[in-house]
């Protein structure tokens, strides 16, 4: 007699786990700040991820539409943090786009050395950060020792270590500094005498020239190490079409094997600030040959391609910056045009998007006729690109979601703005 | 492809009805949509190959309560969604706006209805739900509009002109 499912006799059919809810953060530690994920997990398998944001929520577009544009910068550092000077450049570019202001080619100079050196800065955390993530502490130390140095020189330009307010509307505060102490952290490294006296365009020259061999050590400590290419490979693929309708931007975009940077596809006035300078875009699938062979796991869209992007953007940046070191001296016009706070603001309104180290920060800025914008707001890149972890983690284990968070890079002052 | 190209197609596929006007002469031209058809539109330039706007760069929301008469901009109080647009595959922009009443049948509390597009760009759903959120926008067809960035029980949209900061929230003190 054969049973069937209605059968009183039969008790259970299957063997069923019970669904569980899992609560991931706000304060564990692989969320990179205060990110809740809300997991409901069947044994280790994840169904579902649901992102609970808005914890360091400080409505930075309202206070924006009470503030004159240059005592908002200030606002504008603390949404990423990691990469400040990025977020100000930002910022600046759309109050001038808005006005109809072009700023000297010495301005434009000075904001490139000084954002690229920035963006070397945040991909080094991210780098750092996502080894955390993955359970290796060494190259977080190798990370912040580098990125010490940025910011002692940093430092020495603006005053401040990590909320510069130093690019702003018309250019930037202050000129490029001249004769510094060497920072501390460059002498004992390069083995200098620590009060030695150098040009701080010579400081940083001396610091490239260091870090340069250096990468090589990153790529063998991670990129190329065995375990962490199980970790990462093959693991959270994002398609090129999910990436677009996602609004993913910046190196997430880029490892899905969209070729689109700001820098060189952006706005007139974004581009020809980077007009002139030899650069590539490193963009997945990596065919160019300098970039080595691939390890065989890799597919396209997944964890190690974003990586690897930020790693390959890091030696751009580098050259970037010595070339426009080089430029720097013979540059014409002056470091700033003055700008005065009372400026009133035309009645028009732009939008202007900026390639930031996390990706594409837009701004959008009305203005009325007062000093004051009558609405000021900022279009998050990591609240875009943190949006596809639902998608992404689908279906993968627990372990592999800070895998997957992490390889977003994400800075969560920036997404509750 | 440039804007008035988008325009024109546009005015031939809905009419004069639903394309409400091309806005020249500003730094960033835009087409103005009827409310109540943004959502076709949107499917429509997301899939027809020669004009393919599949990036949503921005969605945002911004009140117009600007009833000051010495202001150089007089208009009558609106509440807009913004839409800026990039299409990857043919490397430009679009900026799309859609201008609703502040509050529904004029009752202030009912929020303006706007249908959303978050079937044809992944993105529209975050973004639909931060201008809920701060601005007080009800999407239609939306397929969880929550509070994304304020917690669930805030009262009130942050972003209007007229917000007042809560006297007490949870036995802390406002203002």
């Amino acid at each position: 007699m054969s049973l069937t499912l209605e059968d009183p006799r039969i008790i259970e059919f299957d063997v069923r786990t019970d669904e569980m809810l899992v609560n991931m953060g706000p304060q564990h530690p692989s969320t990179h700040g205060v990110l809740r994920l809300l997991l409901k997990t069947d044994g280790e398998i994840i169904h579902e991820v649901t992102p609970h944001i808005g914890y360091l929520h400080r409505c930075a577009e309202k206070i924006g539409e009470n503030l004159a544009t240059p005592q908002w910068i200030p606002y504008t550092d603390r949404m990423d943090y990691l990469a400040a000077m990025n977020m100000n450049l930002g910022f600046a570019l759309t109050v001038e786009k808005l006005i109809g202001m072009e700023v000297p080619e010495k301005a434009m100079t000075l904001r490139v050395i000084i954002s690229e050196l920035n963006r070397i800065a945040s991909h080094l955390v991210g780098m750092g950060a996502y080894g955390l993530d993955l359970g290796t502490f060494s190259p977080f130390l190798y990370a912040f020792r580098e990125r010490e140095i940025i910011l002692d020189l940093f430092e020495e330009v603006c005053g401040a270590r990590l909320t510069y307010s130093y690019i702003t509307v018309g250019g930037a505060t202050h000129d490029l500094p001249g004769e510094i102490t060497i920072p501390p952290g460059l002498a004992q490294l390069t083995g200098r005498d620590p009060n030695m006296r150098l040009q701080w365009v010579d400081a940083v020259r001396m610091f490239l020239d260091w870090m340069t061999p250096r990468i090589k050590e990153y790529h063998t400590l991670l990129t190329r190490n065995a375990i962490f290419i199980k970790r990462t490979a093959d693991l959270g693929i994002l398609t090129r079409e999910m990436a677009i309708s996602y609004g993913c931007t910046g190196p997430v975009l880029r490892g899905s094997g969209v070729d689109h940077d700001l820098r060189r596809d952006g706005e007139p006035i974004y581009t020809r600030m980077y007009e002139g300078y030899n650069y590539k875009i490193p963009v997945a699938p990596f065919t160019d040959p300098e970039y080595g062979k691939l390890p065989k796991e890799v597919v396209l869209g997944d964890n190690w391609c974003r990586f690897f992007v930020r790693m390959m953007e890091v030696v751009q940046s580098i050259s970037l910056v010595r070339q426009a070191m080089d430029k720097y001296p013979t540059s014409k016009g002056e470091y700033r045009v003055p700008y005065k706070m009372s400026t009133k603001l035309p009645s028009d309104e732009v939008y202007l998007e900026t390639e930031c180290p996390r990706g594409q920060m837009g701004f959008y800025v009305v203005g009325d006729g007062d000093a004051e914008p009558f609405r000021a707001r900022a279009k998050s890149s990591c609240f875009c690109n943190l949006s596809i972890t639902g998608p992404l983690c689908k279906g993968v284990l627990i372990a592999d979601i800070p895998a997957i968070v992490g390889s977003l890079d994400i800075v969560m002052g920036e997404i509750d703005r | 492809m440039r804007i008035e190209d988008v325009h024109q197609r546009l005015l031939d596929r809905f009419g004069a009805q639903a394309i409400r006007e091309l806005k020249t002469g500003v730094k960033d031209p835009w087409i103005e949509v009827a409310a109540d058809r943004i959502a076709d539109v949107a499917r429509f330039i997301h899939d027809e190959p020669d004009i393919k706007l599949d990036g949503l760069n921005d969605l945002c929301g911004s009140d117009w309560l600007d009833t000051d008469p010495k202001k150089k901009n007089p208009c009558e109080p609106h509440v807009e969604v913004v839409y800026h647009l990039y299409s990857y595959t043919h490397k430009y922009f679009c900026k799309l706006k859609v201008k609703t009443p502040r509050w529904t049948d004029g009752q202030a509390g009912q929020l303006p209805q706007v249908p959303s597009v978050a079937g044809v760009w992944g993105i529209a759903d975050w973004h639909e739900r931060e201008a809920f959120d701060l601005v007080g926008i009800d999407f239609t067809n939306h397929p969880n509009l929550r509070r994304i960035l304020c917690p669930e029980d805030w009262e009130g949209h942050p972003l209007r002109k007229d917000y007042e900061f809560p006297l007490e929230y949870h036995g802390v003190r406002g203002k």
